[in-house]
């Protein structure tokens, strides 16, 4: 059990929505009920048949005090959906969710393709399908904060199992939609459109890799990534990518728009690091958003789960 | 009251006959407005979620924007000849230096919560702190030998030390263009602002210059 410092006691607001989320859930958990008894003719469930896939991570980690500590210190929803990094909008972070208000989701799709048997495009539904699950993630953010976000999603290695990746397969890439007219950020040449992240194929396939639909029991706010993005819990916050309508499984490392942008500031695997600076700042510690100041952790404290993906790799290398 | 409200600031020159103490209120009024509504919308919670690094952006900002404004009343001079704001120049300069310590006393204290190791970890490992830690300690000797009996005693060495308020300038300009993964438009135009100042400055300095008496 992980010592908690009396800063990080649950303010009575956080509490608030902490009951207001756990009365969600209830709802949530009822309608997926009654849910699936209505998908379970129409929607077809994905096979998993994939030989060459790593496989998931055998045994879900024991998260449960983890999940515990976390689950004490969720930042509100309105600084999780009022504080965000959506270049795609706007460079203010308190500006994205007003400018991404009318941002239309419907309808959606995802396109997985590249190098597997069974290439698809999902649609939102087909997604919703997957078994949801929640997950609750300190998300850290390579300017050095970070938030407790309560998810929801399912596992991306349910979604590539489906599609059979081929044993060329050896990473992941996504997209983010392009779209000028609804993501006004996106006439600016801040970086290249549309955003590309990339994961190793044994990341993505890493049970603590979802996609997520969701956040407090509600689908995801347009600003948070809606209606479907990546987490990926302990790299940094840019990696988690956001309203994806791409999924290529491929050969050589995907370049991603960050590592583009600015080669020697961000890499391909930006995992959280205290010993690692970033060039213009510390990794050391962060702000948590509505709380203290808190020392970050290796793998932003999930090193017991993901460690074994990059024993003897150079982290200060391969940053 | 401060020590750079005293009426000292208004005795040089024969320019002080061109002031009137309306000048000398509406400065003081404009440059602790800021503070007031920051303190007030920080006590409010109308910062939004990330109240703290609002506060430090904002202390920051107006550091930078009176340092700017510190070194226009020389430009203004010598682009028009006019010269009735240089009385002012002192004042500007001394807040420009008021912000700039409280900007680095909410950054150690409301963000860092005076713990030391992070907090020097945290310069140490940053070249964006390390500038803005140049910065403020020349701001900090331009404040200090701003004080009339030192700038007497200083004679010509004052000058040349008050020049570096240009090497200062251009520090907290990087340190603000550091701040973000991208060139942004206020830390740009802010350099922008800066280098036209100099440039002023130089002009001056190069310019065969008629006696003054």
């Amino acid at each position: 059990m992980k010592k908690i410092n009396p800063s990080e006691i649950t303010p009575k607001h956080v509490y608030l929505n902490r009951r207001q989320f756990v009365a969600g859930m209830a709802a949530l958990v009822a309608a997926s009920a009654l849910g699936a008894c209505a998908r379970e003719s129409e929607v077809e469930i994905p096979t998993t048949s994939a030989t060459e896939v790593p496989p998931a991570t055998p045994e879900p980690p024991n998260l449960t005090a983890q999940a515990e500590e976390l689950a004490e210190n969720l930042t509100p929803l309105e600084s999780v959906a009022g504080y965000n990094n959506f270049y795609e909008f706007t460079l203010s972070k308190s500006q994205v969710a007003r400018l991404a208000a009318d941002f239309d989701t419907s309808p959606w799709t995802v396109e997985v393709g590249g190098l597997v048997r069974e290439p698809q495009v999902f649609g939102l539904e087909e997604l919703m399908a997957f078994e949801q699950e929640e997950r609750i993630y300190r998300m850290r953010c390579v300017e050095a904060w970070s938030m407790v976000i309560p998810w929801n999603g399912f596992p991306l290695a349910s979604l590539l199992e489906a599609v059979e990746p081929t044993s060329e397969a050896r990473f992941v890439r996504f997209e983010t939609l392009y779209d000028p007219q609804q993501m006004p950020g996106q006439a600016s040449n801040v970086l290249d459109w549309p955003y590309v992240e990339g994961l190793r194929l044994d990341e993505a396939m890493h049970d603590l890799t979802i996609l997520a639909t969701g956040l407090y029991g509600e689908a995801l706010p347009p600003q948070n990534g809606a209606p479907v993005r990546l987490v990926v819990p302990w790299k940094y916050g840019f990696k988690s990518i956001k309203s994806i309508v791409k999924i290529d499984l491929v050969a050589e490392m995907p370049i991603s728009s960050w590592m583009a942008a600015a080669p020697n500031e961000y890499g391909f695997y930006a995992n959280v690091n205290p010993d690692v600076p970033h060039p213009r700042w510390s990794q050391a510690s962060e702000r948590v958003i509505g709380g203290g100041r808190r020392e970050t952790e290796l793998f932003n404290g999930y090193q017991e789960e993901v460690a074994y993906l990059y024993a003897g790799m150079d982290l200060e290398e391969n940053f | 009251m401060p020590a750079w409200t005293s009426k000292r600031t208004s005795e040089r020159g024969p320019e002080r006959r061109l002031g009137t103490p309306w000048l000398t209120i509406a400065l003081h009024t404009g440059a602790l407005i800021p503070l007031v509504v920051l303190a007030w919308r920080y006590w409010q919670g109308g910062l939004g979620p990330a109240s703290v690094g609002a506060v430090i952006r904002r202390l920051g900002r107006y550091a930078l924007g009176f340092l700017i404004l510190s070194l226009a009343p020389t430009a203004i001079r010598t682009i028009t000849g006019y010269g009735g704001l240089l009385r002012v120049r002192r004042a500007l300069g001394l807040y420009a230096f008021f912000y700039a310590a409280l900007h680095a006393l909410a950054f150690a204290g409301l963000d860092y919560e005076f713990r030391l190791g992070l907090l020097f970890q945290a310069i140490g490992e940053s070249r964006r702190e390390i500038v803005g830690l140049l910065a403020l300690i020349i701001l900090v000797a331009l404040a200090v030998t701003s004080i009339p009996s030192l700038m007497r005693r200083l004679g010509r060495y004052w000058q040349w030390l008050h020049r570096l308020v240009y090497a200062a300038g251009a520090l907290v300009v990087l340190h603000y263009i550091w701040n973000y993964k991208a060139l942004r438009t206020w830390p740009a135009l802010a350099g922008a602002a800066l280098a036209l100042l100099l440039a002023a400055r130089l002009m001056a300095w190069l310019r065969p210059r008629p006696r003054r008496d």
